[in-house]
């Protein structure tokens, strides 16, 4: 393509979307069966425990529901806590909008709906590398990257509920999560403003690691953005 | 637990209604109006700033170990990274991750 006129091609960037989500089902399915197995063992039916997979759709805040409800929480606390680790989400639907602003309404609910992690960081990528990318070819391929993601979550969930049995801590599957990210996010460190808002957010995450509700990630990633933006802006001036 | 029936499921369906509402409120609400130029060049780093804080605390603090830096999970971090950076390539570096985990916890028992 380049320099000709790009065609729009949803069914490749579907694929191509389809190709980047499928690693991460390496994290999926453990981490899936893994809440079947807690929801189950904390007493929770298993209606309930897939209603959280399907209706949710969010592991860690699922996690910290789970994890308060055995402690006997008080409700409120329960939500406030698990939504609290959700707050990203909306800087992701903030940074999507503008590439998935202009689709039908009801794809964007629908995009709303999956927008995972997983889903998020593998098609921000894809846009910001192909700028040139139709609205079509952008739905496509985030339909793509969450095709594999979204029904492996719901049919982990189920067996590690039904069967009882979470991948045994030997295999250390815990460490997928931090390399699937990191295997993720190295590409998109293209520029100094990108690498120096990474290193701010991983700096200031573990300084206010103490922060309760998860709120120390949501600092360092206002400052991590902050410092990515004035370095853009500081470099684009010394031009 | 002890939670009746209907407090379970207040609780599932505002957390479903309430991550939604997150997911939704830009995408959804804001669509493809214009958004001044200051907030876009912010959201620019979105991905490079809310990432390597969730990861981090997992890579030098994990759960699996007590929150004990351990040297496979470094190492196997460490890889991931040179290898994402050097090559691009996600299924190579998350191979490299994994195998280095791996070799260094076989080398350390």
């Amino acid at each position: 393509m380049g320099r000709f006129m790009a065609i729009s091609n949803p069914k490749t960037a579907y694929w191509r979307g389809f190709r980047a989500g499928a690693p991460f089902l390496l994290v999926i399915v453990p981490f899936g069966a893994l809440f079947g197995v807690v929801g189950t063992e904390a007493g929770l039916p298993l209606l309930e425990v897939m209603a959280f997979s399907v209706l949710v759709i969010a592991g860690a805040a699922q996690f910290t529901a789970v994890q308060l409800m055995t402690e006997q929480a008080p409700t409120i606390i329960v939500i406030i806590s698990a939504l609290a680790v959700n707050l990203r989400m909306a800087m992701y639907s903030a940074s999507l909008a503008q590439h998935l602003g202009a689709a039908p309404l009801w794809q964007r609910a629908f995009i709303a709906y999956l927008c995972v992690d997983q889903s998020y960081a593998c098609s921000i990528n894809e846009y910001e590398s192909r700028p040139n990318l139709t609205i079509p070819e952008k739905v496509a391929f985030f339909v793509g990257s969450i095709s594999t993601v979204a029904p492996m979550w719901y049919i982990s969930t189920y067996a590690g509920a039904v069967l009882g049995m979470a991948i045994p801590p030997e295999y250390a599957l815990d460490f997928a999560v931090p390399i699937t990210f990191l295997a993720i996010i190295a590409p998109a460190l293209r520029t100094l403003p990108h690498v120096i808002a990474a290193v701010i957010s991983a700096a200031l995450a573990l300084a206010f690691v103490w922060v309760p509700y998860n709120l120390g990630l949501i600092i360092a990633a206002v400052f991590a953005m902050i410092a990515g933006a004035q370095s853009e802006l500081w470099l684009e001036r010394r031009r | 637990m002890n939670y009746s029936t209907p407090t379970i499921w207040l609780i599932i369906v505002c957390l479903a209604l309430g991550t939604f509402g997150l997911r939704f409120v830009f995408i959804g609400l804001v669509g493809d109006r214009e958004m001044p130029a200051w907030l876009l060049r912010h959201l620019r780093y979105t991905a490079v700033a809310v990432m390597p804080g969730l990861i981090a605390p997992l890579v030098l603090w994990p759960a699996a170990t007590g929150g004990q830096s351990d040297p496979a999970r470094l190492s196997a971090a460490g890889a991931a990274l040179a290898v994402g950076i050097l090559t691009k390539n996600v299924i190579g570096a998350i191979v490299s991750g994994i195998v280095t985990l791996y070799a260094v916890q076989y080398l350390l028992t």
